[in-house]
């Protein structure tokens, strides 16, 4: 059985020939499978002639590009003026030693990914941490056990 | 023409000049830390700042127009400039004490001239940690300004793509892709990089502790080597002129820093066209894998197999001089001299940080049994070396180097400037087809500065096409061509292409001296002017040497007739011989 082309190589092959399409190529990719892997990156290099330094340049200057496979869980932790001076910077804290992560990183089980955002919209709630979508308000750095431990049970559930 | 004012002074200068180009021609020195002649501008550092009726704009970045006012400086432009550099100096550590840059550094000297004695702005210090692993050059993010010129050159100018600017913001980072380690990147080890930066971030990968404990075991021979490229540059170091050919001095030196013999690259550049020239009289005659590719440079040959590993085939099997020196001290001289090879220690100068790793790149490298070149260290390393031991080289007097192994026509000291290597083969290939010397020793046409020189050669009333690449960065359409021919099965363009990696070839090397200047010969570092002078010195020694062919140099005849036999026999290729292997642009 012939081995199904990769995600770099049918990227590349139909964003070759059009001229700085490289960020939409990389979108695609991201699109399709949550995160830019190595191995689709080099092929996209490959197949679309750009050196992978460029590639990489390019995807490390927009953080919306992401490298490696995101957790389950994406955790988005407001650091817009309103929750920061409300004290999101202890929630985060808390959300990093909890998880023994860094913001941008997943866990090593592939269940939590903890990033910043800059506001969310709902400052009258600050500070404020949004879970896939499921907002919650007010935070204190003392919720975050629980909360952790609603989306285990969660994923365990399903 | 443009006409404008600056600094009230009327300038005319040519359209499309930048403000800071025409200041300089107007003796107005606008300060920089990214602008380098080698590269466009990349309005990095924001010191180059002037007022243009009023409006601050960066001068690098700015060209003229007609009726141009501008301002190079006043209160409000010095203030600001001293900001900027104070910005960048608190990101920079205070490590100038034991920085190898210390007293050649472009920042530090900035720092000084601005007056900067006092810095109120916080420090915030990467903590990145330093990349040693290529073995050659070695980047320390923390020492980096982020002035791009590293990442200018490694691109578009040497077409390499090893280095980039990761991440973006007080975060960005100059490092391989995908946070790849130099080792394990597409890096060519040619040294572009560290030879511009303008702070200790980039720097040679520095042996000379380890050629100081050569020289202290006192079990060892050790014997040193100079590259052609290296006369006409060590002088810069200790005040003499560009292009001055110190060849004398430095053996002298070299004796004085305990070497037991000094031998001399060159020696080993005309037994290279000995064989390079045999090679290629075979290969073109037999129409034998052409066109031939020159191998004397190790970043390029590193290029062609990362980048080009189908032509390897293309590549002359020849080792480059200082490895056939090598290899050659430690048989054949040795043997003559009576002493075991074992105790032989090869050190190399190099103009060079790619020949720090040739010496260890494949198994043939160790041909005599030993390590053929035990240490390479650099021109820069050397005027170290120099300076650590006291020795007054400005006052020192001439001295030859040891003979059989110092011996050398005008054709192997060419080998340092683009064009060289071409030239000296082509006269021996000459000689060896038809028997005859050729009426005049030089090519014009593959002289110069140009990226890809041409020619047509007739030997014999053959048509011999020649392409000299001056800089790796030139190679692809050359590259392209030649692969196009082949696959189509029509004429090749060219039957002998030689490659340095290098703009300038050797002389401009990455391990050269770092062209200091006084306050207004900035900024520092390699220019074309300064390539012509140091081209000029070397091919000065080849017009004026007593033999200036390679197949003439007597100690050269005698090796074959005692001890190789045959250019490209059996124990030829053994010792100067080597192979190649496809690389991975990443590991």
């Amino acid at each position: 059985m012939d081995k199904e082309p990769c995600l770099g190589c049918q990227v590349g092959e139909k964003w070759r020939k059009k001229r700085g399409s490289l960020i939409m190529a990389l979108h695609e990719i991201q699109g399709a499978k949550g995160y830019v892997e190595w191995s689709d990156a080099v092929s996209l290099a490959e197949t679309m002639q750009v050196p992978l330094a460029r590639i990489y340049e390019v995807l490390t200057f927009y953080n919306f590009f992401k490298l490696v496979a995101p957790g389950k869980a994406v955790i988005s932790v407001c650091t817009g003026t309103a929750c920061y001076l409300k004290g999101n910077d202890k929630v985060l804290e808390k959300f990093k030693s909890e998880l023994k992560i860094k913001e941008g990183e997943s866990t090593p089980d592939g269940l939590f990914h903890l990033q910043c955002v800059r506001c969310v919209g709902c400052c009258g709630l600050a500070p404020v941490c949004v879970v896939n979508g499921k907002t919650y308000g007010r935070m204190t750095p003392e919720q975050v056990p629980e909360i952790l431990n609603e989306w285990r049970e969660t994923f365990k559930e399903a | 023409m443009v006409k404008l004012k600056i600094d009230n002074f009327d300038v005319e200068v040519e359209a499309g000049t930048s403000i800071l180009d025409a200041a300089r021609k107007a003796q107005i020195n606008i300060p920089t830390l990214c602008k380098h002649p080698d590269v466009d501008p990349s309005a990095g550092c924001g010191l180059c700042i002037v007022k243009v009726g009023g409006r601050i704009m960066r001068s690098c970045c700015t060209p003229v127009a007609e009726g141009m006012e501008i301002i190079t400086s006043d209160e409000d432009l010095k203030d600001i400039r001293k900001t900027v550099l104070k910005l960048i100096l608190s990101n920079h550590p205070n490590d100038c004490l034991n920085c190898s840059r210390s007293g050649q550094c472009e920042l530090q000297d900035m720092a000084s001239e601005m007056g900067i004695d006092q810095n109120e702005i916080i420090k915030m210090l990467s903590q990145e940690p330093k990349d040693e692993t290529s073995g050659a050059i070695v980047l320390d993010p923390s020492k980096c300004i982020v002035c791009g010129r590293c990442v200018n050159i490694c691109q578009n100018v040497q077409n390499v793509w090893a280095l980039s600017y990761l991440h973006r913001g007080f975060v960005t980072k100059i490092t391989g892709a995908n946070d790849k380690k130099l080792a394990d990147s597409p890096c060519i080890r040619c040294g572009q990089c560290a030879a511009h930066c303008p702070t200790g971030a980039i720097t040679d990968y520095d042996n000379t502790q380890k050629v100081s404990a050569l020289l202290n075991n006192k079990e060892n021979i050790t014997v040193v080597q100079i590259a052609p490229a290296v006369r006409v540059a060590l002088g810069e170091e200790f005040g003499f002129e560009f292009g001055s050919n110190l060849t004398g001095k430095i053996y002298a030196a070299l004796r004085r820093l305990g070497f037991a013999k000094v031998f001399d690259t060159n020696f080993g550049a005309d037994l290279t066209i000995i064989e390079e020239a045999s090679e290629f009289v075979k290969r073109f005659t037999g129409n034998d894998n052409l066109p031939m590719f020159t191998s004397c440079c190790p970043a390029w040959v590193d290029y062609l197999e990362k980048y080009y590993p189908e032509n390897i085939p293309n590549l002359s099997s020849c080792k480059s001089p200082h490895q056939m020196v090598g290899a050659i001290a430690k048989t054949y001289w040795a043997e003559k001299a009576g002493i075991d090879p074992a105790k032989v220690k090869v050190v190399s100068v190099m103009p060079c940080t790619a020949k720090k790793w040739e010496i260890g790149r494949d198994d043939t490298m160790n041909s005599s049994g030993y390590k053929d070149v035990d240490e390479v260290i650099t021109t820069r390393e050397l005027a170290k070396m120099i300076k650590a031991a006291g020795i007054n080289f400005k006052a020192l007097k001439e001295e030859e180097a040891d003979n059989p192994l110092g011996e050398y026509s005008g054709a192997a000291t060419i080998f340092g400037v683009t064009g060289g290597v071409m030239t000296a083969a082509l006269r021996t290939a000459y000689y060896y087809i038809t028997g005859k010397e050729l009426k005049t020793l030089n090519f014009k046409a593959i002289e110069g500065l140009d990226a890809v020189k041409v020619a047509e050669v007739e030997i014999k009333k053959i048509k011999v096409r020649i392409a000299v690449v001056n800089g790796v960065g030139n190679v692809e359409p050359v590259m392209e061509a030649i692969n196009k021919a082949k696959a189509e099965g029509t004429e090749l363009p060219f039957h002998f292409v030689e490659v340095m990696a290098c703009p300038g070839g050797c002389i401009a090397g990455g391990g050269q001296p770092r062209v200091m200047g006084a306050t207004f010969e900035k900024p520092w570092g390699i220019n074309d002017g300064i390539r012509k002078l140091r081209s000029q010195g070397l091919n000065t020694e080849d017009e004026k040497a007593k033999n200036r062919l390679s197949h003439k140099n007597k100690s050269i005849k005698k090796l074959y007739d005692d001890y190789l036999g045959e250019a490209g026999g059996e124990k030829a290729h053994h010792l100067l011989h080597t192979k190649y292997q496809k690389r991975p642009l990443y590991k």
